[in-house]
């Protein structure tokens, strides 16, 4: 479980987030949605220690995070995986090689026992037979899943997701998000996505944290957003034509 | 009251990049990379550079210094002291500074914009260290050899020139080589290069890793790299001068 109370954030005196409390619960695939610009990435940055905050607590389980200091927090990091929107992947460094960097830094295993872990991830992710490419030489979608082979090598217990399906054809989505899920409650991992795609809330988000302007506007689950009558919410999720008539039809329902 | 801030700024990254490595095995592995990737690849234009300074400095110093009053294997004596107390270190540290340099700053600068450097602190990764401590003691290590290489290829270059055109006896050019020769003079020279490196490695780091936004930033970051670095390499060419030769 991952929780913030009275999180601040202002960027040269401009507040990007103001008074955010919120819980994310464990084993569930918790997602942060929001127009662009409304502080989701600032706010999950901030959870996972890339931003410093304002003022504010952040917890994770029963552990202040944020009043821990540099080599504290690098103990907690252990516990942490996060695919980043782009991946991220390093660019001199083979797939198997940014797979296995995490155990080859933090851990005492055999190269054998390195590489065993590094092929099952990749096996979990689907990529096998990728080991010696480089990130220039991958797709969109592979990047990504290597991303998530990344981020699980070390059985981490907190998973970070900005945005993973920026950039990706629909039914590519829909993949990487069924694999997040997956994972998660394989792990039993507490995680949170940050995302604007809509496919995502429906197929995948259990807890879902509405931004809007910098606060915490809205949470619920998928099945209340059909109800909800926050204006800024509906403005957001049944933004076309076509969403709108979705409502409609499963409101009737 | 900028630069103070940039100093601080400096002063903070540095310690971070020599506090304790995660493990050091992965240390070895990369410094024995960038050896390779910022100090053999260098290898080619420092001996480039240096033939053609020591065959010019030799020609130059033929035609000005010619007097009934001065002995020709002046001119060899010359060359070898310009190539030792100036070009081999001070010379060829502004051309690295170009080019690696603007190499350390772009590969620094585009792993932050593209949160690369961010995926090493999510992992627990000290990245200030994992990326540039690597860079400062390849350099520091390797960049030494390079101005022995230079020194040596620049008198050679002298030599070839006497042989070729014809502007002096090459004997007389051999004479003044090995005439007065003070062998502090290379120490000196190697332990400015040594600085030169560390600064050049440090200073182009530290561009690259707080470079933010995107691909102009890090042009931006690359340029100020090189520009800074080598306006650094000329005043710390002067405190050195000082302190180990006066």
């Amino acid at each position: 479980m991952i929780r913030t109370e009275h999180l601040v954030k202002s960027f040269d005196g401009r507040i990007v987030l103001n008074d955010i409390s919120v819980e994310f619960d464990q084993g569930k695939t918790n997602l942060i949605i929001g127009q662009s610009g409304s502080g989701k990435t600032v706010l999950l940055k901030s959870i996972v220690g890339l931003h410093m905050i304002d003022s504010g607590e952040i917890y994770y389980d029963d552990v202040l995070f944020s009043g821990l200091d540099f080599k504290a927090r690098k103990l907690i990091r252990r516990d942490v995986g996060m695919i980043f929107q782009g991946g991220a992947l390093l660019d001199s460094s083979t797939v198997e090689e940014n797979v296995k960097l995490p155990l080859d830094l933090f851990t005492k295993q055999s190269e054998e026992e390195k590489l065993e872990r590094v092929n099952f991830c990749l096996r979990r992710v689907n990529l096998q037979d990728a080991n010696g490419l480089y990130p220039a030489e991958l797709s969109g979608g592979m990047v990504k899943r290597v991303a998530i082979a990344r981020a699980i090598v070390m059985n981490p217990r907190y998973l970070f997701c900005d945005e993973p399906n920026s950039g990706l054809d629909p039914k590519t989505s829909v993949v990487i998000d069924n694999l997040i899920h997956e994972i998660t409650v394989e792990y039993g991992m507490t995680t949170i996505i940050n995302t604007h795609d809509m496919n995502s809330v429906m197929e995948i988000g259990e807890k879902i944290v509405f931004l809007h302007q910098g606060r915490k506007w809205w949470e619920g689950t998928k099945q209340d957003i059909f109800h909800t009558d926050n204006r800024e919410l509906n403005d957001f999720v049944f933004a076309s034509a076509m969403a709108k008539r979705a409502k409609k039809v499963t409101a009737i329902d | 009251m900028k630069l103070f801030a940039l100093f601080g700024n400096y002063c903070i990254l540095m310690s971070k990049v020599f506090s304790r490595p995660e493990k050091r095995s992965i240390y070895r592995q990369r410094i024995l990379f960038e050896i390779e990737a910022l100090g053999l690849n260098s290898i080619g234009i420092a001996a480039l550079i240096s033939i053609f300074m020591g065959a010019v400095i030799t020609l130059q110093m033929s035609i000005n210094l010619e007097s009934p009053f001065i002995p020709r294997y002046l001119i060899g004596y010359a060359t070898r002291e310009s190539m030792i107390l100036e070009f081999s270190s001070t010379v060829v540290a502004l051309i690295l500074a170009g080019k690696v340099g603007s190499n350390i700053a772009s590969e620094i600068g585009t792993m932050r914009i593209t949160e690369q450097i961010d995926a090493l602190e999510i992992m627990g990764v000290n990245s200030a260290s994992y990326l540039i401590l690597p860079k400062i003691v390849a350099t520091v290590f390797f960049f030494p050899f390079l101005t022995i290489l230079s020194i040596l290829i620049g008198t050679a270059g002298g030599y070839l020139i006497a042989i070729f055109t014809g502007v002096m006896n090459p004997g007389d050019y051999i004479e003044g080589l090995m005439y007065s020769f003070k062998p502090f003079s290379i120490w000196y020279s190697l332990i400015k290069i040594a600085v030169y490196a560390f600064l050049i490695t440090s200073i182009s780091g530290f561009y690259g890793y707080f470079a933010q936004g995107n691909s102009l930033e890090v042009g931006r970051a690359s340029t100020k790299a090189v520009v800074v670095s080598s306006v650094t390499i000329l005043i710390f060419n002067l405190i050195l001068t000082q302190l180990l030769l006066i």
